[in-house]
């Protein structure tokens, strides 16, 4: 029912996988939690794979445009992994689409960090 | 209801399984969904702030032209007109300020009115389309 998030290291680039669903609560208090807690450790380039995403209230929209902001106020980069047609929808309604970059294919979007 | 996140999810369970139940297809009950999700995150949230001794009313109802949810807050209400503009270039980056914007989006109808005995009454309708 909630959120569940993966870490993994590829290169330079800390992926996260989210499943599940990221709103009001539990959800999205633990992204907010993961991204800070990379941003202290001076991992700043963050690919966050929302392929397994159910759900996205708009408090999860939120909290992606908060991690977006710290991590970029950091001097990293966060970028978005395989969104599915509920959340590319959302962000794209919500006129986030196009400040987020938004990427289909891992190994290109770990290189784009380059 | 009680003025808690899991009044949230129980008013979204109901709205859906009522929605489906009417013969709304799934890409509409998404939508239904998460509108009633952020009514009642806004009145447990923003109008009750999450104060025990206030409650939520929620209705829901269907006919064969349209699907009416209704929640009403026990807060103090607030000024629908001064709600900043999500997508004001301004906004865009702004962590909180979508729910109401998203709710008109998903909805075909969306109206708000504050009760004479205080709070606030949002009232979300989606158009029923025969087949």
């Amino acid at each position: 029912m909630s959120v569940k998030l993966t870490t993994r290291q590829v290169g330079d680039v800390t992926v996260i996988d989210v499943a599940g669903r990221i709103t009001l609560g539990e959800g999205s208090s633990a992204l907010r939690e993961a991204l800070r807690d990379l941003v202290g450790k001076n991992q700043r380039r963050i690919l966050l794979n929302l392929g397994e995403v159910t759900y996205i209230d708009s408090s999860g929209i939120g909290e992606l445009v908060s991690g977006f902001t710290t991590v970029t106020n950091s001097g990293g980069a966060l970028k978005l992994l395989n969104l599915n047609k509920r959340v590319k929808d959302l962000l794209q309604i919500t006129k986030l689409y196009t400040v987020f970059d938004v990427h289909e294919d891992e190994a290109a979007a770990v290189r784009s960090f380059a | 209801m009680e003025s808690t996140l899991e009044s949230v999810d129980s008013a979204e369970e109901l709205a859906v399984g009522l929605a489906e139940r009417a013969g709304v297809d799934e890409d509409e009950l998404m939508k239904i969904g998460m509108a009633v999700r952020e009514s009642m995150v806004n009145a447990v949230v923003h109008g009750n702030r999450y104060n025990a001794h206030k409650k939520v009313r929620f209705t829901v109802a269907a006919n064969s032209e349209n699907f009416t949810v209704r929640v009403a807050d026990e807060g103090e209400g607030f000024d629908f007109d001064s709600l900043p503009d999500p997508l004001a270039p301004e906004n865009l980056l702004k962590t909180s300020g979508r729910g109401i914007f998203l709710i008109r989006s998903l909805m075909d109808d969306f109206q708000l009115r504050h009760l004479e005995t205080g709070g606030t009454e949002v009232t979300l309708i989606k158009n029923l389309v025969s087949k």
